[in-house]
């Protein structure tokens, strides 16, 4: 089985976010880049799946060179070989056009994707892969099992989740469930240094939106603290100040 | 040039957050001097559909054949996009649930257009059609220009009022192409709890961290979910250690949730936690610790211990329910 795993790179979850002063870029300063955390799901199946039945994990990412660190992280965790696409990642569609003229005619039986990006939080990859590749895509899963070409998924939906049985290849984006994110070992860090990592220019996309302003929300005032032992004055307040009750 | 919506339904009843996309969709239509149709897909009655006449739509086209009854997010795109092809509807607009999500990027590459996902203002009447959504996991916002011809946006459940501009409306079947290659993905079977509320469109949130001890206390939470008509959910630590299902992970790394009130209880308020709430519209937070983090990113709190607070609130409810009938 050939699996190609997408690979974000995003700020470490506790990054404080700031911006700089033209309020259209994120400042990176002091930033800690880490893979995206449902995309260590997705490698993490992907290896599993693979080791279980024999095959090979590719993981890709659209990036500038700094991008490496990462792309070696998740070779470390165990993917056989690496592909960068040399561009900034202007935006989702960007990313998944590039994507799929890669994987177009590599043969993959199985692409997985995260959910969505912690950033940019588009989960929009999976999708629009699938509707370039002309292949199904399921979003949001959180089981996957594979057996003679056909997988079983189970996908979330509001208050429960549906089982899915779709023929390969597909996509996936992966959930929490999935598999438990493996951590690297003192031999893939090793190994990981040797591995593939093959630098593939981008092609053209057209542009069809732009983001042209970030703003931080505005913090809260000072809590209201209501005493323990006073505890229908918060219900009080709830109706008749904030009205939510 | 149209508005078309996604009216989205569960189990044969439009949705909430269905009747949101509309009153989102007319305000949009207005503001371009145009009309908002809707298309539906599945099985929902035409009486059902004609409700949303009362908020603005003038045309409902229905795909109501047997071949659709369970959502495909492929075939479901092919027919959204004929439907706005037949409507010349430049702009769609849908609800960004599980459902939508799935389906829209798909639409967009079909159409050629801009799109937004969780979107949580109105566009900008100016030409420019900026659009404000959610980014770095609820820390920034983002204003998108949506430059393509086509646009397509998936509002955020719970950020649109819903407001009622009632006009007549026609209800029409509609008899899109579909290809057999948009049913590859066959749903072998639907688990849905019957009568929970649904986390993500929830307008309120009873949540429980790790402060609760153990998953054996969690029938307090439910008790005052149930009494407040508000869906559970929980940090992190709890749903790792399988004191309650992923579903319920709120956070960074889970659900992002925006209900009128989140009542957190017994978590502490980390960084990747607040990410997934901060936009809720109000916070309240029970903590034993008067240090907790949370306490700087609420509304209102209580310091106090859960299992001497929480019994007292669901009586506090129960009074005030009594009372407010
Ligand atoms: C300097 C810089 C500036 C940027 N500016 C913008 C901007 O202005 N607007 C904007 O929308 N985006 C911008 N991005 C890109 C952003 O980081 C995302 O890569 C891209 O937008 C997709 O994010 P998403 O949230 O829509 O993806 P989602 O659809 O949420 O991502 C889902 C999955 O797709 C895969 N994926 C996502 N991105 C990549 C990638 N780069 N390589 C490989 N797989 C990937 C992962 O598996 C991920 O889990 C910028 C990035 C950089 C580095
Ligand atoms: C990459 C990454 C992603 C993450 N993503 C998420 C995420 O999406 N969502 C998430 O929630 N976390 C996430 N986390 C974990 C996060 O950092 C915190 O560890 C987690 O939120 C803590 O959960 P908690 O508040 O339930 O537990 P704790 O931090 O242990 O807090 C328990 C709280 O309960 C209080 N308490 C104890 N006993 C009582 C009592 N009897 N009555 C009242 N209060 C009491 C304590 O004072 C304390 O404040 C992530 C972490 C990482 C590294």
């Amino acid at each position: 089985m050939k699996v190609l795993v997408c690979i974000s790179n995003v700020p470490d979850t506790t990054t404080k976010i700031n911006f700089n002063d033209d309020k259209t870029s994120f400042n990176t300063t002091g930033v800690q880049f880490i893979i995206n955390p449902y995309d260590e799901i997705a490698l993490t199946r992907a290896l599993e799946l693979t080791e279980a039945q024999g095959g090979t994990v590719t993981v890709i990412n659209i990036g500038d060179p700094s991008t490496d660190a990462t792309i070696r992280k998740a070779l470390a965790i165990g993917a056989t070989d690496a592909v960068r696409i040399n561009a900034i990642p202007r935006d989702a569609y960007f990313v998944a056009t590039q994507i799929a003229g890669y994987a177009k005619d590599q043969g993959f039986d199985l692409i997985l994707t995260g959910r969505e990006s912690i950033d940019y939080n588009g989960a929009q990859v999976a999708s629009l892969l699938g509707e370039m590749m002309d292949l199904p895509s399921i979003s949001i899963v959180k089981s996957l099992q594979i057996e003679g070409g056909t997988a079983t998924l189970e996908r979330e939906i509001e208050g429960g989740k549906e089982v899915i049985s779709c023929p390969l290849p597909l996509i996936a984006s992966a959930s929490e469930g999935m598999a438990e994110p493996r951590i690297p070992n003192m031999r893939g860090i090793m190994s990981a240094r040797t591995k593939p990592l093959t630098v593939v220019e981008p092609v053209e996309v057209p542009n069809l939106q732009n983001i042209i302003k970030f703003e931080k929300p505005e913090g809260r005032g000072q809590v209201k603290l209501v005493s323990a032992d006073e505890v229908n004055k918060l219900v009080d307040l709830l109706h008749s100040e904030a009205k939510t009750i | 040039m149209s508005v078309l919506i996604y009216a989205e339904n569960s189990k044969g009843k439009l949705k909430k957050s269905s009747f949101e996309a509309a009153s989102y969709a007319y305000s949009v239509a207005s503001m371009l001097n145009t009309d908002a149709y809707a298309i539906s897909i599945g099985e929902v009655s035409n009486e059902e559909l004609e409700k949303l006449a009362k908020y603005g739509i003038k045309k409902i086209l229905t795909v109501n054949t047997a071949q659709m009854h369970n959502f495909v997010n492929q075939a479901y795109a092919s027919v959204i996009a004929e439907a706005a092809k037949s409507l010349s509807s430049n702009v769609v607009v849908l609800s960004a649930t599980f459902s939508g999500k799935a389906l829209a990027p798909r639409l967009a590459v079909k159409l050629q257009a801009a799109y937004v996902d969780g979107a949580i203002s109105l566009p900008t009447n100016d030409g420019a059609f900026t659009v404000r959504k959610g980014a770095f996991s609820g820390k920034a916002f983002a204003d998108v220009s949506m430059s393509a011809v086509n646009k397509i946006i998936a509002i955020n459940p719970n950020s649109f009022p819903i407001a009622e501009n009632s006009q007549p409306a026609v209800v029409e079947a509609f008899a899109p192409t579909v290809k057999d290659t948009d049913f590859r993905t066959i749903v072998k079977e639907i688990i849905q709890a019957a009568d929970k509320v649904s986390l993500p469109e929830a307008e309120i949130v009873v949540s429980a961290g790790r402060g609760l001890k153990g998953p054996e206390n969690w029938g307090m939470i439910e008790e005052l979910a149930d009494l407040l008509g508000a869906a559970t959910a929980c940090s992190k630590p709890v749903s790792d250690a399988h004191w309650r299902p992923h579903s319920e992970h709120v956070g960074q790394t889970g659900i992002a949730v925006s209900p009128n009130l989140y009542i957190a209880i017994g978590i502490s308020g980390a960084i990747q936690h607040l990410a997934g709430v901060s936009s809720s519209k109000v916070i309240v937070v029970i903590n034993k610790d008067p240090e907790a983090p949370f306490f700087k990113a609420a509304d209102y709190g209580i310091v106090g211990d859960a299992f001497d607070v929480v019994p007292k609130l669901i009586e506090a409810v129960k009074e005030f329910k009594a009372t407010h009938a």
